[in-house]
């Protein structure tokens, strides 16, 4: 039977006993059970040996019982825990995730929300088996820890993971984590996803796989420091409980069923399961995909040489964030990022767990729909996120506060790789080009000038992003992002309650920000603020990318536009609110000029560092379109009438792009095609690629020539510099492509 | 899941309705003939007779031909062989300047200009279809995006012979 403490009416009032090492199954130690789990896996490739899966053959009704009453718990505690307490983040886009993991620390099963995390509570296990918890620290019953140490098990500082053990029988059954995303950490500056971090030292409060309570209740000393350490103690505390609420539900539900079904039934069901995922996953890539190899490389822009606080920072970084991927004959994936930029004085520096979470949280959206989501998917993909790199640096120093500014460009092109491969195979539907980047829009904070209480500003409607076009479709219109897909915008007037002081003027189609093509990438949206009844207000805006795009199109289809900024200080909005007037749109960038009188500051970054506002002052941000699909010219006319009439794109882009010209009715939104104008013009665009374009010989002898001047922008020659510098083999690679000496560096002198 | 000829060829059309891709080609499971069926409309569709292995992109192929394993546009220009980039053979239009950019998204809405960031645009030789773009700093290398590895694919996954015999 499970340990469980006295109670006296319902509330814990006795200790659990104490349990004594080893107290992994079968009187091994955790270590021991560890060290076992990975030998058998290098032995023999299956998960603990697994080569047949005997109760789910002999017992397949129960088998597959007992894995949909597990996810069932995980699933009910999410949705439970979020309702008895939880921050608005949490409740209102599901901000939060729990899973449940093996006593060595392998996932079982997830609930839905931030999938991400399916591996990351993973490290944070095995980091205190590695480092002897179970003997120094000690592993009890009713034990509660904390973590959100990026480089030991974490996606960014945000995500708090709160970590409980399960116990049956003084043995441990099991781990149940439960990770929220906060809205405030205590960082350098207001925010949930820093801009100005340039290391661990500003980026927050940090939990390195803390004991913070036992007998089920966090320590006293715990709940201090963490309300003391951040901007928002309430939201923060209804977090925790949200987090140990949902654990506890996992641990009772887990205690029923092996009640029913017996100890060794359960342990045997947990080898299988794991092994279940890594096969299903092979069996999956041997269906859809294509046997090969797959290339591809994204880029992210750190425009922070105007911007940056830190002076190491202030300058413009490119970071290089290539990917080769195989699919192997024997349904294996590999992945290998081999020529990643170095980390850098910036808050987009990622862990290895970061990196394999992103893998992970793409892998469920492709190929992975369905089946047993666990860490068997994590065994079956061989991943090489090089150490010293960006996407592994191994030092806990660095900033890693704003981690998916390397994870989210990085699967723009891994999701190319398997689509390449999907089509390859006859899935055109399958095929996603890609995604807008969410950013974190805006952040920051402000005092209630009524109340002189502090309100946060971090937006969530941001998980409403243009999504990538497939090979049969248009991407989805601002209703996607890749980390959490089954986010929603979220209610203005919740927003607005949290978020006193900056309500909403309007939310509004954003022309022109979806990626051309045969079939487009999903439209982004834009939406105006204004400063009302506060003091004190600072924001920072943070939509990426600005400067450059960070992926490509497919097959022919165009990325998506780049970010701006914009925001309007010292304006006229209080004398127009009394004529019942106010700006609604930067459709076009550069209209908002038209409504509004004002200290305008334009760029071209994406970015903004925290910025003080004043009372009705303007805030602007918008979201991202998806990525293109295929020649614009094959796209069909109705489609481009349908883009003009509902504002996807407006008529001088559609006519340079697309070749079709014709006249809109602004009033009554109807775009008639003149087909003798389209004819005439989809002629000189044709004509204009053969005038314009030369050979990609001639092409490469230019571009090497320019590579051995160095004629390149300090951005770009620092991009090359820092893999130079890595050494790695993809600068041979880039010396013979160019035909260059084998001493040929790229240096910023 | 089983899907007929039609509906692949409306889904390579792009004509089929949300309904019918919803309900018919998205779930799982899959239908296991989909690429021969694939095959089967793309060679009837194109002017050549030379056995199509693999699709590439809408308007490129491997072909097995006469002179071997080639990379054959849908217009019947070859551009190279199988193993090779076949970018390395397409003409190329690379945009870098704001007024070159500015033809495809509104100011502010490009790369700037001071970061030397290109977006370049492959194009078919002969018939100038458009066949990829790409975003990529100045002085990146030109990616061999896909590298098939058709005989393991036929021989092992199929279990059916190359349809070329190599």
């Amino acid at each position: 039977m499970s340990q469980e403490p006295e109670t006296t009416q319902g509330i814990a009032s006795d200790e659990y006993d104490r349990v004594e090492p080893p107290i992994g199954w079968d009187g091994q130690t955790l270590q021991e059970m560890l060290d076992e789990s990975e030998q058998l896996l290098e032995d023999t490739g299956r998960y603990h040996g697994r080569e047949r899966l005997e109760m789910k053959e002999d017992e397949p009704f129960q088998y597959e019982r007992m894995f949909s009453r597990l996810r069932g718990a995980l699933v009910n505690a999410r949705e439970t825990a979020l309702h008895i307490s939880a921050s608005a983040i949490v409740r209102e886009i599901g901000e939060l995730a729990f899973q449940l993991y093996t006593p060595e620390g392998d996932c079982i099963a997830t609930s839905t929300g931030i999938i991400v995390h399916v591996h990351t509570g993973s490290l944070a296990i095995k980091y205190m088996i590695e480092e002897g918890y179970e003997h120094g620290r000690t592993i009890q019953p009713g034990d509660i820890f904390c973590n959100n140490d990026n480089d030991l098990g974490n996606v960014h500082t945000a995500d708090v993971h709160t970590l409980i053990p399960i116990f049956y029988d003084d043995e441990l059954i099991a781990w149940a984590d439960g990770v929220t995303h906060e809205v405030d950490i205590g960082g350098s500056t207001r925010g949930h996803d820093q801009l100005a971090s340039t290391t661990r030292y500003e980026d927050g409060l940090y939990a390195t796989c803390e004991k913070i309570g036992e007998n089920d209740e966090v320590y006293q000393d715990w709940r201090d420091r963490a309300e003391r350490g951040t901007r928002t103690p309430m939201f923060w505390d209804l977090d925790e409980k949200c987090r140990v609420a949902g654990a506890h539900m996992i641990r009772e539900a887990l205690t029923d069923l092996v009640d029913e079904v017996g100890v060794e039934r359960y342990k045997e069901f947990t080898r299988e399961a794991i092994e279940e995922g890594r096969q299903t996953l092979e069996s999956r890539v041997q269906e859809r995909l294509f046997p090969g190899t797959y290339r591809d490389a994204s880029f992210m822009p750190v425009p922070f040489k105007q911007e940056g606080w830190n002076p190491v920072s202030q300058k413009d970084m490119l970071n290089h964030l290539p990917v080769e991927m195989e699919v192997g004959g024997d349904g294996g994936l590999s992945l290998d990022m081999t020529g990643a930029s170095p980390p850098g004085p910036h808050p987009y520096n990622c862990s290895e767990g970061s990196m394999q979470g992103g893998l992970w949280v793409s892998l469920t959206q492709c190929l992975l729909h369905d089946g047993k989501v666990n860490d068997g998917s994590y065994f079956a993909v061989d991943a090489n996120f090089p150490e010293g790199s960006v996407v592994n640096p191994q030092d806990p120093s660095l900033s890693y506060h704003t981690a998916w500014g390397s994870i989210m460009p990085t699967y723009q092109a891994v999701w190319k790789n398997i689509s390449r491969a999907f089509f390859a195979r006859g899935f055109r539907e399958e095929v996603n080009t890609g995604y807008s980047e969410s950013g974190d829009t805006m952040q920051g904070g402000g005092f209630n000038e009524v109340t002189d209480e502090y309100f946060p500003i971090a937006p969530f409607d941001l998980s409403c992003q243009g999504m990538g076009a497939s090979a049969s479709r248009d991407g989805l219109d601002y209703a996607y992002t890749m980390w959490n897909p089954e986010t929603d915008m979220g209610d203005i007037e919740e927003w607005e309650l949290i978020e006193q002081g900056l309500p909403f003027l309007s939310r509004h189609i954003k022309p022109n920000t979806a990626g051309h093509g045969k079939y487009r990438g999903g439209s982004g949206w834009e939406t105006l603020r204004v400063v009302d009844r506060s003091y004190d207000m600072s924001l920072y805006k943070h939509v990426r990318p600005g400067v450059t795009n960070s992926t490509s199109g497919m097959h022919g289809g165009y990325p998506q536009a780049t970010n701006y900024s914009v925001r309007v200080h010292n304006t006229d909005l209080e004398e127009q609110f009394e004529d019942a007037e106010y700006p609604i749109s930067d459709k076009v960038p550069g209209d908002l000029e038209e409504d509004v009188d004002g200290d305008v500051v334009r760029t071209e970054r994406g970015i903004y560092f925290p910025t003080t506002f004043e009372n009705h002052d303007l805030v602007y941000y918008h979201m991202g379109g998806g990525p293109g699909y295929g020649d614009p010219l094959d796209r069909p006319f109705d489609l481009l009438k349908e883009d003009l009439e509902k504002e996807i794109y407006t008529p001088d882009i559609v006519e340079n792009v697309y070749g079709v010209v014709g006249n809109l009715d602004e009033e009554e939104r109807e775009f008639e095609i003149d087909h003798d104008a389209t004819e005439e013009r989809r002629e000189e665009i044709r004509e204009q690629r053969r005038e314009e374009s030369q050979s990609v010989r001639s092409f490469i002898d230019e571009e090497r020539e320019r590579l051995v001047e160095g004629d390149l922008s300090d951005p770009a020659r620092r991009m090359y510099s820092g893999v130079f510098d890595r050494g790695d083999d993809w600068c041979d690679d880039f010396r013979e492509f160019w035909d260059l000496p084998e001493n040929f560096e790229i240096n910023m002198g | 899941m089983s899907t007929d000829k039609s509906q692949i060829e409306k889904l390579i059309d792009g004509t089929l309705p949300w309904p019918e891709l919803r309900d018919d080609v998205l779930p799982d499971p899959k239908d296991p003939e989909r690429f021969e069926t694939t095959i089967e409309i793309l060679q009837e569709r194109v002017d050549w007779d030379d056995r199509i292995l693999v699709p590439l992109n809408d308007h490129l192929y491997v072909v097995a031909g006469d002179d071997g394993r080639t990379v054959k546009a849908e217009c019947g220009h070859e551009l190279c062989s199988a193993d090779e980039n076949w970018k390395l053979e397409c003409d190329i239009r690379a945009r870098e300047e704001q007024e070159e950019t500015a033809e495809l998204y509104p100011e502010l809405m490009t790369p700037d200009p001071d970061w030397t960031f290109q977006i370049r645009e492959y194009f078919c030789p002969e018939c100038y279809s458009l066949l990829d773009v790409e975003a990529v700093p100045a002085g990146y290398p030109i990616l061999q995006k896909f590298e098939p590895d058709i005989d393991t694919f036929y021989e092992e996954w199929l279990d059916q012979p190359v349809p070329d015999g190599q």
